[in-house]
Parts: structure tokens; sequence; C-alpha cells
């Protein structure tokens, strides 16, 4: 298990996505409300890049005229045919059993503990003071 | 954020990949007005351009993503497909577009209009050679034509086929008439002359609403309608006897799906078998006409719950009718390399990708 340092935290806003070439992995890394998730940027539908997506909530409905948003932030539709996936576990929506696309553990380390551990920091100069978005493969 | 997809992707298809449908835009509200004669200036601007399909210029539902890839609008500003350099870096060369043939929606299918709809189709076709064939090599024309007016028609067919780079005739299935009625058959003879084929797109505007008993609520309904309008007018020139006095006309339908197509054929065949009296002038069975004459893009590709079932479609179908066509920047877009999931031959995949058109269109 390899941990590679991906970006600056605050280099991906609240709801905003940054595609990212890992090990010669293409990997869609999003800021769901301030965590970070990562799935494989391309969609098993037809390959589209997931990062390009309109990330957005459940909308649901007990009758007409009646609506609310569930899990705002926390799915990611296809920008080609609007397939849905979870962004934290890579699930789709409509059928999480058989269609999913690959999730990975990312996580946020501050620059100055990433002076000690096993990381493997391809792009960035590290500050002390900042926080990075690390991606365990 | 790249702004591009695929770049880092081998290219879609090392043998080069013939795109049958491309909708290509105007950047702005009005840049057809350069291509019309004063005269026709003058009359937009003062009268409109009425036509019986109130919803023209718009989209009448809803449609996911506005009808558009999301990934489609370019960088630089405006509507997707609306700017040759992103359609290049997007669509042309990492799907390794050997020829992409354009598809314009034009309004002047179906004008109330009949004159100023002959002068917009005009203008849409030198708009075609402006912004797009005279700046990329791998881009083709659709000759628009005002079909209701068919003298017109073949004037416009006329003017345009000494120019190669139009290969085929656009028409829209929403015609004032079901397309097999006498009234469009000088649009076929021209065709059959100059060897372009007839581009029946099913989801273009036109005269009528979306389905024969009218206007549907939602657009998940129009959304497959389109293949009954492409049935409607096939039905229509097979027994009308296009295909008999024009056997060498070839019609290509359009983004109406395919899988309908062997069990329409089908039941052709037999009702032929039994009502053949009624069309005497017929001398061939709907098979043979369709045989030699009726080809269909691909896209939207049939998606059955079981992938190797569309093994059995195509076959039913035929691979040497089916062209390939993605419908950029549109949302139900088909990628060449992902769009058939079910084993094909090397042949077959060719065949559908490229070498079908390439012979149909005579582009090699």
């Amino acid at each position: 298990m390899a941990q590679h340092v991906v970006c600056r935290s605050d280099e991906i806003p609240v709801g905003g996505s940054r595609r990212v070439n890992v090990a010669g992995r293409d990997i869609a890394i999003f800021n769901v409300d301030g965590t970070f998730a990562a799935i494989a940027n391309r969609c098993p539908h037809e390959g589209a890049s997931l990062c390009k997506g309109r990330i957005y909530g459940l909308i649901r409905s007990d009758e007409p005229g009646q609506y609310w948003v569930e899990r705002p932030g926390e799915l990611v539709r296809c920008p080609w045919h609007g397939w849905e996936f979870d962004i934290r576990t890579g699930k789709s929506y409509c059928d999480p059993a058989r269609t999913r696309v690959k999730s990975y553990d990312v996580s946020v380390t501050k620059g100055s503990a990433l002076q000690e551990g096993p990381y493997q920091i391809e792009v960035y100069e590290v500050s002390l003071q900042d926080n990075y978005v690390v991606l365990t493969l | 954020m790249d702004a591009v997809l695929e770049t880092d992707h081998p290219a879609a298809s090392k043998a080069g990949v013939v795109d049958c449908d491309i909708h290509p835009a105007f950047s702005k509200p009005g840049e057809l007005a350069a291509f019309l004669p004063e005269r026709w200036k003058a009359h937009v601007r003062d009268f409109g351009m009425p036509t019986p399909n109130v919803y023209v210029g718009a989209l009448a539902y809803p449609r996911l993503a506005h009808g558009m890839r999301r990934d489609s609008y370019p960088p630089a500003g405006g509507p997707p497909a609306s700017d040759l350099s992103f359609m290049q870096e997007q669509l042309l060369n990492p799907l390794n577009i050997e020829f992409g043939i354009l598809q314009p929606l034009s309004t002047g299918h179906g004008t109330l209009n009949l004159e100023l709809g002959a002068a917009l189709c005009q203008a849409t076709n030198d708009w075609q050679i402006d912004k797009w064939l005279s700046k990329d090599a791998r881009l083709r024309g659709s000759i628009v034509v005002p079909q209701e007016d068919a003298a017109a028609s073949v004037r416009e067919i006329e003017r345009r086929a000494p120019d190669r780079r139009f290969v085929q005739i656009s028409v829209t299935p929403r015609s004032l008439e079901p397309l097999g009625r006498k009234r469009y058959w000088p649009i076929y003879e021209a065709a059959q002359h100059h060897e372009l084929p007839i581009s029946m797109h099913s989801a273009a505007y036109g005269a009528r609403a979306n389905t024969g008993a009218g206007w549907t609520s939602f657009y998940i309904e129009e959304h497959f309608a389109f293949s009954h309008a492409a049935q409607t007018n096939l039905a229509s020139m097979i027994f009308e006897g296009v295909f008999e006095a024009f056997p060498n006309l070839k019609v290509i339908l359009v983004e109406g799906g395919f899988a309908w197509f062997a069990p329409l054929i089908w039941r052709m065949e037999r009702e032929w078998e039994r009502m053949q009296a009624e069309v005497p002038h017929l001398k061939r069975r709907p098979t043979d006409y369709v045989r030699d004459c009726v080809y269909l893009t691909t896209q939207p590709v049939e998606e059955p719950p079981v992938n190797r079932h569309l093994s059995d479609i195509l076959r039913w179908v035929g691979t040497e009718r089916l062209l390939f066509s993605t419908d950029y920047p549109h949302w139900d877009f088909d990628h060449p390399d992902h769009a058939f999931k079910v084993p094909l031959t090397p042949q077959e995949r060719r065949a559908i990708l490229r070498d079908n058109a390439v012979k149909l269109f005579r582009l090699a």
C-alpha cells in the first residue's frame, strides 16, 4: 500500500472535483461537504469522465408539489447518460449490487506529518502548515 | 480540472471511424443571418419564421442536462458543438474520426412560408461550408432542403451536388404527408441521379407533432417516439413504390434506433404475402427493397437488459446496413469503443464503425 499526496486540500472546494492520475490510474477526487472521496474517473457504461459530472443529492417526493433533497452533494451524475454514483462508495444508485466504480481511500494529512511518513510525493513541494489530500493505493 | 476527455487514452479505432451524426451549432443566435439575403433578413425581422411546429427554436421538454453532454461546453464559450477547435479536441481527434457527417437541425424544412424555408436551407448549407467544411477536411455536410417545396428542394440539390463535401440530402420525417407520397418524389429522383443518400433524422423539427397522435406529455415519451416516425415513413416509402421507381436510391434512418427494424420487416413480409394484390405496383418484396436501399445509424444503441441479446438484434438487422453515429454533442452520445457491449468480429466492427459509411458515401 503506497500513499500518494495528490493535492493541497484547499485546491478542491466543497462541492468541487478534480481529476488526478496516480500510478497510471485516472481518478476523480471530490470534496463532499469538507471531506474527500475518490472514485475511478470512468463511467462503467460508456467511459465518460465522472469528474465532469454534476454533483447533486437525491430529490424525494411523497406527492405532487412536495419534494425535498436528501444527501446533498453525495452523488455524481455522469456527464453523458446520467448514470448516478455514490461518491463515497462508488456504487450505482440504481443498481448498487452489480454496478459500481472503484472507490479509493483518501484522507487529509498535515504537511508536517508528511515529512515523516512513507509518502510518495510526486508533484508537490509540501509546506509544513498546509493540509494535503492523500490517496492510498 | 482537465478541459478535455480522453487525450490520454488511445484513439478509439486504429482503422478510423465515420461518425454519421454530428450536430453543429451556432455560436450565437442570429449567426445564420449573415448567410441570408437582405430581403429575407428583413422578412424574418418583420414577420418572424412561423412554422406549424410550435416548438421550433425551443426544447419542447426539459431534457437531461439541457440535452447536451455536460462536458461538451467549449472552454472558450458558446454552446456545445459551436466551436470547431473544441470539437476537434474532444471528438474528432481522440475518437479517430476519419469522416464526420454534419446533421444541422434546420428550421428551413418546415416553415409555413416556403420561399423563406428555401432561403433558410440555402443559408444553412452556405453556413456549413463557411464554418465547418472549409475548416476541417474530415467534415462532410448534409444538403438541407425545403422538402415541402419539391421544386425548390431540387434546385438546392442541383446547386450543392457538384460540391463533393456534401454527401447526403437531409429531410425531416415530421413532414406534411408521409414521405413516400409523390409530392416528394422529385427529391428522390434528384438524390438517385446525384448518388446522394436521403438522410432522415428522426429527432428533427418538422411540420408535425412528435407522434401521430399528437404531442407527448414528457420527453421520455418523445425520445423513443423518434423510432415511430422512422417506421411510418419507411413503410410509406416502401408501399408507395419509391424504391420501385428509384431502385438505386439510398435512405438512412438516423437516430431512430434499429432493434425495431427486423420485426417490422418480418411483419411487412407476411402481410405482403397476403395482401400484395392491393399494391401491384410493387414488383419486389419489402425485404428486397430494404436490402438494397435502407440503412440505419446506431445511436442511441439498443441496450437490452442482457447484453448478449444485442448480438441477435445486430444479426437480424444486418451489420451491413448499420452506420455508427455519436450524436455529438447531445447527452445520449455513443462512444465507438463502448457502445457495442457484445463480441463482434473485427470485420463486423469495422463495417459498422467505418466501411459501410465509406462505401455508401463514397468517401475514400
